[in-house]
């Protein structure tokens, strides 16, 4: 069915215009903040049933674009949109996650309710677009117009250094995407088109490619974030609000390793080649260092924060490793660190909610008080570390196959970084949940209530199914996952 | 062609001129200014861009004046927002009990006066132009004569106006002396046969004086002090109108004049633009006043405009006509706004004015970040279109110089979006300062429609403002 692709996009928006109906209606009142978040967990849940709809539709055999819709616009710009078995799963992810935000900050959010509500649908819109657009403009437009209300939810409801947060990341994310404009300009110029589809098979000539790759690394290895450029990420998911970020780790990031994915390599294959040494070295660096980092935090969310710079680490190792395990991987670890990620975080809110503090060295004894706390937050832990059954051990393992037939080394120094998330994660573990209460104020801390068992039970599911049956991820992307090796592998001659 | 039918191509401006006699004397004569006056004035204005639209045309004068797509495409956005410009003027002067019908006189003199550079075809109907357009703004700046810093803001633009007018005059006269002729066309052919020094020299001259118009730097200084004391409606028209009939007298020049001396002009105007784009961008950093802060935001934006006229030829040139069209719709709205906010009645101008306005003003606040954003060139607002034009102009002419000083502006648009940034934050990140008065609703309006016209209105707009702009610079270079 055409058109179903933008509907699934700007659904969200048709929330934002019910809201601000709610709004002009009732005017600004506690009512209207209520059956504001109604309206806006229904969107979401709508547009999360038309993706749905989209990946039932969608067939896994076909290694190339569906659900295609082209309009012609101005200046030789298209409105071009359409999935192939790269993308589709990130809108399902991305929808998957938005009514988890919005029951995420049901409770915890009480000021300026229906503008938090209309950021996140904007946002879901943006995010949905930039996986869907085939056309480079329509996606710079998708990809930058992100900043703005991620911008304005950090900054707004976000903690105690908000404003300092914010525009970090604003600036730093910017920088990037500047210099990526400047290659899109060019590569508009050169090609005289500005659809994706067509530059995936043009040939750049090998010097400019390498141009145009670094101004695209730019920009998406801050998104990454990789290392040097990630020390905007944790000071961002520190004073954000929980539900930012769960969408800031469990999407926004993706962003960056779907451009790899989308851009770099189809498009530059032979400055891909070239760099392929500088990306593992990051990686592996990223892997490491940032792992260390982690052990070393006093905030639970900074912790995590740096967990996740270190999973985004095998991700961009095993995007550039050229092979279909390291590309799958890839896709399957940014699946699966969405969901674990976005659970972890979920997690901290839970505690901050209570306790309006992130400090590691507050808890301890959580066990006592909150089994059921325990016993999720376990699970996820698990997750984070690559435990067997849990998803994240099927990403780490494949990413780490794939590296290891392109670099050994970077493969194995990469195979530490899981046993410092063992150390990091476990430690945390350890130091919040067991032992006695031993802090007076913990004595009273109340357990999961039915809300959030509600937003655990979907990523709980999705993280045990997906360790357990992968296929479920490979059967829809290995079709144009072999389509984007069997095109590099071309391009490059190997 | 007779004489009489030169007159037929002159039809906008000689509307305009008659008109701006017409109510001078009536003005004169009856002394207060009614609503009639001013419908009047803003229908002359409307109707000098209706017949620049249905107009014919051709070369009139012996080619001293062109009316052409370029010159219809800038006259009907000048006198558009001339027309605008005298709206919100009254609303202001009214509100302050200081309305004077020299007011709408004078921006219709210094429309007319844009029109005739829209429309050179020759060094002196470009200087009488200037003259015309530059002696009614000075007035302008200092039209609340009780006001110190008004006064002081008309002073120094006419002092450093008239320094710059040297400048341009004494450069004209070079080329005069060295081409033998006064007329582009002349001139265009007598660079081609040999740009020798003297010509070169006084093209030197030219430009800077021109830049000076435009407000490039180095040759900006005067624009903060003007714009911070000059009324605020008067300020929004300084930044819209005049800045794109100077950009035409550029694109006049450059392409009607000296169209071979490409590799000569280039250089010149690239590092004009570079320097524009970082002085617009690390110098707005220190302010605090938002008339001023949109003053080197303006420095910036000329820089940005520069680059597409570097660029030059038909796609450089249409770049340029269209980040000039969609940076006035920006900046006439952004000055609209901060002149329907008050609080207990005086005027809010500083950033720390804006605490918190989403509290008390949302629609307001709203349209202000729809122009912060635009002005910072986040996609889809506007501004991003605007950049996007000429950045893709400057990286499509495989010029290496070009390109990399698109890239450097680019990074230069990251420094000014700090400033940006920091109004947004203010408006919406801080607790709110005491109440605001109710906004005067015609300026609010107008801030709306510009806010609405940033985003969504551009995404369709664009797809006939594009072609028209295409038509408007394929009429360079045949003069």
């Amino acid at each position: 069915m055409t058109g179903l692709l933008s509907l699934t996009t700007f659904a969200p928006l048709v929330g934002v215009v019910l809201l601000l109906g709610a709004r002009a209606l009732h005017g600004d009142n506690a009512r209207t903040d209520t059956l504001a978040k109604w309206i806006a967990l229904a969107t979401t849940l709508v547009t999360f049933a038309l993706s749905v709809v989209l990946v039932a539709q969608f067939d896994a055999k076909n290694p190339g674009f569906q659900f295609v819709e082209d309009f012609s616009w101005f200046a030789g710009l298209h409105y071009r949109m359409g999935v192939d078995g790269i993308s589709i799963l990130f809108v399902l992810l991305t929808t998957f996650l938005l009514p988890i935000c919005i029951i995420a900050g049901w409770k915890s959010v009480d000021k300026r309710v229906v503008e938090y509500l209309i950021c996140f649908l904007v946002l879901e819109t943006l995010v949905v677009g930039v996986f869907c657009a085939l056309d480079l403009i329509l996606f710079y437009l998708f990809f930058e117009g992100g900043l703005v209300p991620m911008f304005l939810i950090i900054g707004i409801w976000g903690g105690k250094r908000r404003v300092y947060a914010a525009y970090k990341f604003f600036l730093y994310t910017l920088l990037g995407s500047v210099l990526m404009l400047a290659a899109i300009l060019s590569m508009i110029a050169i090609a005289h088109t500005s659809s994706i589809p067509a530059l995936m098979t043009f040939k750049f000539a090998p010097w400019l490619q390498t141009w145009l790759w670094l101004a695209f690394f730019a920009s998406f290895a801050v998104k990454m974030p990789m290392w040097p450029v990630h020390t905007w990420l944790p000071d961002a998911h520190v004073e954000a609000p929980t539900a930012g970020s769960v969408i800031l780790a469990g999407i926004l990031l993706k962003m960056g390793g779907y451009g790899f994915l989308r851009f770099s390599l189809p498009m530059f294959p032979n400055a891909s080649e070239l760099f392929q040494p500088l990306v593992f070295a990051m990686s592996a660096i990223a892997i490491v260092y940032t792992s260390l980092v982690a052990f070393r935090q006093t905030d639970i969310k900074k912790l995590i924060a740096y967990s996740s710079v270190a999973h985004m680490g095998f991700v961009t190792m095993g995007i550039f490793s050229g092979n279909a395990q390291g590309e799958q991987g890839a896709i399957f670890q940014m699946l699966s660190h969405g969901l674990i990620s976005g659970a972890l975080f979920l997690c901290v809110g839970v505690v901050y909610d209570r306790m309006h503090t992130r400090e590691i060295a507050f808890y301890g004894g959580l066990t006592n008080r909150m089994p059921w706390y325990a016993a999720v937050f376990m699970l996820f832990t698990m997750g984070n570390v690559g435990l067997p059954g849990t998803s994240g051990f099927v990403g780490e393992i494949l990413t780490m196959t794939g590296t290891y037939k392109a670099s050994t080394w970077t493969a194995l120094v990469a195979t530490t970084g899981v046993i410092l998330s063992a150390v990091y994660a476990l430690n945390l573990y350890r130091r919040v949940m067991f032992g006695e209460i031993v802090n007076p104020e913990l004595k009273t801390i109340t357990d999961l209530d039915k809300r959030e068992i509600l937003i655990f039970a979907p990523l709980i599911i999705g993280t045990l199914v997906l360790g357990v049956y992968p296929n479920l991820v490979f059967n829809l992307t290995a079709s144009s996952v072999d389509g984007l090796v069997g095109a590099w592998r071309a391009a490059v001659g190997g | 062609m007779t004489f009489a039918a030169n007159f037929s191509l002159v039809l906008p401006e000689v509307i305009l001129g008659a008109s701006a006699l017409v109510l001078l004397v009536w003005g004169a004569f009856h002394g207060k200014v009614t609503p009639l006056f001013t419908g009047a004035a803003v229908l002359a204005l409307l109707g000098a861009a209706v017949a620049a639209v249905v107009g014919p045309h051709g070369h009139a004068f012996n080619g001293v004046y062109a009316a052409d797509a370029a010159a219809t495409y800038a006259k009907v956005a000048i006198y558009g927002f001339s027309a605008l410009a005298i709206v919100l003027g009254d609303r202001w002067l009214a509100a302050r009990g200081d309305q004077k019908f020299e007011y709408a006189v004078l921006v219709i003199l210094s429309a007319l006066g844009m029109g005739v550079t829209a429309s050179a075809g020759d060094l002196i109907s470009l200087y009488v132009g200037v003259e015309l357009q530059s002696l009614a703004l000075y007035v302008l700046a200092a039209f609340r004569r009780d006001d110190a810093k008004s006064s002081e803001a008309g002073l120094k633009y006419f002092v450093l106006g008239a320094l710059s007018s040297g400048l341009l005059l004494y450069g004209a006269s070079l080329i005069y002396g060295f081409a033998g002729s006064t007329r582009f066309e002349d001139i265009a052919a007598a660079a081609h046969a040999n740009h020798g020094m003297g010509l070169l020299f006084g093209l030197v001259f030219l430009l800077c004086g021109l830049a000076f118009k435009v407000s490039a730097a180095p040759f900006h200084m005067w624009t903060p002090d003007v714009y911070e004391g000059a009324p605020t409606p008067v300020v929004g028209f300084f930044a819209a109108a005049p800045k794109l009939a100077a950009m035409m007298m550029f694109a006049r020049v450059l392409g009607d004049a000296f169209p071979d001396s490409v590799a000569q002009w280039r250089q010149i105007l690239v590092i004009t633009a570079l320097a524009s784009v970082f002085v617009g961008a690390f110098a707005g950093l220190a302010q605090n006043n938002l008339k001023r802060l949109w003053a080197y935001s303006s420095i910036a934006n000329v820089g940005y405009a520069l680059l597409g006229v570097a660029t030059g030829g038909e796609t450089g040139l249409h770049s340029m006509l269209l980040f000039m069209t969609l940076y006035m719709v920006d900046v006439t709205g952004f000055f609209a706004c901060l002149q329907a906010l008050s609080r207990d009645g005086k005027p809010m101008e500083t950033i720390e004015d804006m605490a918190g306005l989403v509290k008390h003003r949302p629609g307001v606040a709203v349209a202000m970040t729809a122009f912060s954003l635009s002005a910072l060139g986040i996609p889809p607002f506007s501004g991003f279109w605007a950049k996007f034009y000429v950045f893709g102009a400057a990286m499509g002419s495989g010029d290496v110089l070009l390109q990399w000083a698109a890239v450097l502006g680019l990074v230069g648009s990251v420094v000014a979006a700090f400033y940006y940034l920091r109004l947004i934050k203010t408006m919406w990140f801080d607790a709110p300062e005491g109440a605001v008065d109710k906004p005067q609703p015609i300026a609010r309006a107008v801030g709306f429609v510009a806010a609405a016209f940033s985003f969504p209105i551009v995404l369709v707009a664009l797809i006939w403002l594009d072609p028209a702009a295409r038509a408007a610079a394929a009429a360079f270079g045949h003069a």
